[in-house]
């Protein structure tokens, strides 16, 4: 019955609802392959005890008009679990158990689904390789010493290597669509707002969104429709009706319009990448959408502006991890600032350290005009080429990363290189609109390469239906060995 | 806990208009230096404790005195994924002070990040208002013994207090409880328009006392709900460029505030007269010792990286509510003020005392609606406010009631009693609370008011002194008072002292 891990989130719910299947047998084809997670190392915390429990006890009572009935399922380790150890990859939360629930998961669960396991991420989000973890490099299913992306590399692993039916990650800057891209799975960062931050470990407020991380565009259809919510814990989260993305699924959207922003096209690009996104505009044309040319004129100015927004709002959001209340303390140090200093230096890894080094020094008093605030007004013009942009065309399709996965330890010492992976991905973090990132094909080295489709606010099921569209043309298969078993 | 504070007020009420504590207050405050007279400018930033059953952004109970981190929510002790919701009740009562303050409301207002460590700070942030305050500038009128005096409000903003850290509980640790942590505060900031303790004092006393009648701020310094830090700078006479100023920080008495100003512009002027200038710094008070001490210098002030928060939005406030909170303002001292003045004859200086606190003009108004005005008045200003004083309470407090106090002054003016045996009565009210009819009854105080009865005590007197009798007749005045007395005596100072008085006049005729 191994063959249920390599199904789709929506079939093994309907055979779930067809009592086809069982809860209990679902969940233990999960956890046989989550015990060979060690070399990929994608799970910090497996839940297979507590997991099997839930399974029995949804088949003794199975509740089947849920969107996620009896479903197991592995989160980012950046979501609080009640109970559950939730380390968002730091050294700072390595034995914090929180006693609440986050809004995201407590939504997972109320559709019937239950926990499986905490995700591997980079530290506090902050990484593109997830090569900052306090507990290791996690590696990508397509090959060995291949990272998974960043910051949702955990995630993006587990999905790919079918340890779990179905994830969900965060994504700040690209934390869930460039793993995505670097895995060949499915990943939606939704409009801000539309998923609640309440209960998600912090990395930058006014940019951090929670999104699915399926195998296909249904999966990721039925899973945002689980997750969205107005929450009134969340100032930020938005006020609307909920809607029903799976249901409303079409692949049919003969006239639309799909802009193709010319500043994407980045110097250097490889040739696969110029390839796949030619093939993507015709899959589209074929499809009976209309390409329109268009210009997004400030995204050159993108990247540099999250570099400073982002850090910013990290440094003061990880301030709280000082060793007074929580979480890692030293024990050195003779006095208060003593102890601040030595826990701080020995519990943040040194990404953390650095973007709490450049978020201190742009928010102080003499540069926050200069970057800051520059940065905040760069970031409303962006926005603005957006606005602009979505008054000619329903949707926008870009390449979702400038390269394909690359080797652990490639890009680690160059922060530069690293931050530039982001660099399709960041513009849509900064103007808080939705964007979804398909696999689309594969590069010379057989590793998935994606497409990203990005949407107006609030229009995610265009944006579904669009990349739904584009899938069912494009016919990806993912090529595995499944090294990690062996 | 609450007397001290009462303690002040009642000896200003008493003192008041009489026996001033300062010097002549129709001359400008000056500090008299070795070479030149010196002018103190003040100003100050209070921070008022919102009345509020829950914090600024969180649902945690705000009661003061509970146990120790009993009253702390999980946005309070800031774990992780946890995010501030504002206090609807909170941004009200900031506009409602706004407007007491005759400030302009500020319909677009920003809640920003005031960066720092400390261990009672958990989110290693203080959410504030930093550009774009609640409320922008207004004023208030200050009473002063020699008119009245406007000073500018710079701007009013809303923050959440930091938690407690205790020092002395412990040789080696030191304990943080954050029951306060996250409680909704207002810090109103004047403009440097003060220019001595005295006035401090009123412009204190008349903020606390704007809020106390809006029901913003129960203004307890003793737990802290009201505190200030102190801007001083001191120019010489006629000067109108601004010295350089120092902060003294969280001082939370008005006793405190008064003292800390006069050793710090005293310290100033006696730096700037011997050539040397004001470094501007922070500095704090220490009660002990009676002086302002450095605590730190411009270079090393505090970098706060003010910045949005970026887990809440923008503050946009309804025009309707603004104008809905207006409508429903209360009555504010001043204009309670003008209406006793027209309504009850009183001076600007006995209407000023009795508006002074909320709970004083409620007393006043309820004894005043059915009992004689001037005897009213003042009862409650005499006999009412020693009392008060003498026994250090409130007069929410007071065992004699506003209703009692009524029954007391009918008692006076319906005649059942004199004046005096009034005071005899009202000795025995402050002390037991007790009726004044049962007291009258019990002791046998009635007046003795039949004209018969007297006049058989008067004609005994009369024939007793028939020689001080004619002696009066034939012009000697002086002897009326003579007579009134011996039938006071007589009727044991029951007589009603009119009508002895009325009886006596047509007998000696």
């Amino acid at each position: 019955m191994s063959e249920l891990t390599k199904k789709s989130l929506t079939e093994i719910a309907n055979l779930i609802k067809k009592k086809e299947i069982k809860s209990e047998e679902l969940t233990k084809s999960f956890i046989k392959n989550i015990e060979k997670d060690k070399k990929l190392n994608s799970l910090v915390t497996k839940c297979s005890e507590s997991a099997l429990k839930k399974a029995k006890d949804f088949d003794k009572k199975p509740k089947l008009d849920t969107l996620l009935p009896g479903i197991p399922i592995a989160v980012k380790d950046l979501f609080c679990t009640s109970g559950v150890k939730t380390t968002a990859g730091s050294k700072m939360l390595e034995n914090f158990i929180p006693n609440y629930e986050s809004t995201i998961t407590n939504n997972l669960w109320n559709e019937g689904a239950f926990l499986l396991g905490k995700l591997n991420c980079d530290e506090y989000a902050m990484g593109s390789s997830n090569e900052t973890s306090y507990f290791g490099n996690v590696m990508n299913p397509i090959a060995e010493n291949t990272v998974p992306g960043g910051s949702s590399g955990g995630s993006a692993s587990a999905l790919a290597a079918d340890l779990t039916p179905a994830t969900i990650g965060t994504d700040t800057g690209g934390s869930i669509r460039q793993p995505a891209s670097f895995t060949g799975t499915v990943g939606l960062k939704p409009t801000y707002g539309l998923c609640s931050r309440w209960g998600i470990v912090a990395f930058a407020s006014s940019l951090d969104q929670a999104g699915p991380m399926t195998r296909n565009v249904e999966d990721c259809a039925l899973m945002l429709e689980a997750m969205a919510s107005f929450d009134e814990r969340d100032s930020t989260s938005i006020n609307k009706k909920k809607e029903n993305y799976s249901k409303n699924l079409t692949d049919k959207i003969k006239g639309l319009k799909i802009g193709i922003p010319k500043e994407y096209r980045v110097e250097g690009m490889s040739k696969e990448i110029e390839k796949l996104w030619e093939n993507g505009k015709k899959i589209l044309k074929d499809s009976g959408a209309e390409i329109v040319d268009i210009s997004l004129p400030n995204t050159k100015y993108a990247l540099p502006a999250y570099y400073i927004v982002a850090p910013a709002e990290a440094s003061s959001n990880l301030a709280r991890y000082d060793g007074v209340k929580y979480g890692f303390r030293s024990s050195k140090g003779n006095n208060l600032i003593e102890m601040y200093e030595n826990t701080r230096s020995e519990g943040f890894g040194d990404e953390v350290k650095r973007r709490i080094l450049i978020g201190t020094y742009v928010l102080s008093s003499g540069y926050y005009d200069a970057y800051y605030l520059k940065a905040q007004k760069v970031r409303q013009l962006i926005k603005n080429d957006f606005d602009q942009a979505f008054k000619k065309v329903d949707t926008i399709l870009t390449p979702s990363t400038p390269s394909s996965a690359f080797k652990i330890g490639e890009k680690k010492d160059d922060p530069i290189s690293m931050y530039l992976n982001d660099i399709f991905t960041v513009p849509v973090n900064l103007a808080g609109i939705p964007a979804i990132s398909i696999p689309a094909g594969h590069d010379n080295n057989k590793f998935p390469l994606g497409l990203q489709l990005i949407g107006k606010p609030l229009d995610e099921q265009k944006l579904l239906n669009t990349a739904f569209a584009v899938e069912k043309k494009i016919n990806f298969k993912q090529i595995l060995n499944r090294w990690w078993e062996k | 806990m609450q007397s001290k504070r009462k303690l002040i007020l009642n000896k200003f009420l008493i003192d008041g208009g009489k026996n001033r504590l300062m010097s002549d207050r129709s001359e400008k405050y000056l500090i008299n230096g070795e070479k030149d007279k010196w002018e103190v400018v003040i100003g100050l930033e209070v921070h008022a404790q919102v009345t509020s059953n829950s914090k600024l952004f969180s649902g945690s109970s705000t009661t003061f005195g509970a146990e120790p981190n009993t009253q702390v929510s999980l946005v309070d002790s800031a774990f992780p994924g946890m995010l501030p919701v504002i206090n609807e009740y909170c941004v009200q009562q900031a506009v409602k002070t706004g407007l007491g303050l005759n400030a302009k409301i500020n319909p677009y207002s920003v809640f920003d990040r005031k960066n720092y460590f400390y261990a009672d700070l958990p989110q290693g942030y203080q959410i504030s208002q930093y550009k774009n305050p609640i409320v922008g500038e207004g004023e208030i009128t200050l009473d002063l013994p020699n008119g009245s005096k406007k000073v500018g409000i710079e701007r009013l903003h809303l923050e959440q207090d930091a938690g407690k850290s205790i020092h002395d509980l412990d040789p080696s640790n030191t304990f943080v409880d954050l029951n306060r942590s996250g409680v909704a505060l207002m810090e109103i900031v004047s403009k440097p328009d003060l220019r001595s303790p005295d006035e401090v004092n009123a412009y204190v006393k008349k903020l606390r006392s704007i809020m106390r009648y809006l029901g913003t701020c129960d203004g307890n310094m003793q737990e802290g709900s009201l505190r200030a830090d102190v801007n001083v700078s001191v120019r010489k006479e006629g000067d109108t460029k601004l010295g350089t100023r120092c902060e003294i920080k969280n001082v939370n008495s008005i006793k405190f505030m008064q003292m800390a100003i006069i050793y710090e512009s005293k310290r100033q002027v006696e730096l700037l007269e011997s050539g040397k200038s004001i470094d501007q710094e922070t500095r704090l008070f220490d009660i002990k010792k009676n002086e302002t001490r450095s605590m730190r210098s411009k270079e090393d002030a505090h970098d706060y990286r003010y910045f949005p928060d970026p887990d809440l939005l923008p503050l946009n406030l309804d025009k309707k509510l603004i104008e809905k909170i207006r409508k429903d303002l209360p009555e504010l001292p001043d204009e309670k003020k003008e209406r006793f003045i027209k309504e009850h004859s009183l001076t600007p200086y006995e209407a000023n005392v009795l508006v002074s606190e909320k709970e004083i003009s409620n007393y006043f108004e309820e004894v005043i609606k059915s009992s004689d005005k001037k005897l009213t008045k003042n009862w409650i200003m005499g006999d009412l406010f020693a009392s008060l004083n003498e026994k250090n309470i409130s007069i929410s407090e007071s065992p004699v009631t506003a209703k009692k106090m009524a029954e007391l002054i009918d008692s006076i003016s319906s005649g059942v009693i004199s004046g005096r045996t009034a005071k005899e009565v009202f000795e025995i009210m402050k002390e037991t609370g007790e009726d004044p009819k049962k007291i009258i009854e019990s002791k046998g105080l009635q007046q003795k008011s039949d004209p018969k009865e007297l006049e058989k005590i008067i004609d005994k007197i009369l024939s007793d002194n028939k020689d001080k009798a004619e002696q009066y007749k034939s012009g000697k005045d002086k002897l009326f008072g003579f007579f009134v007395g011996q039938v006071m005596k007589e009727s044991g100072g029951k007589a009603n002292p009119q009508l002895v008085n009325e009886i006596l006049k047509k007998k000696l005729k």
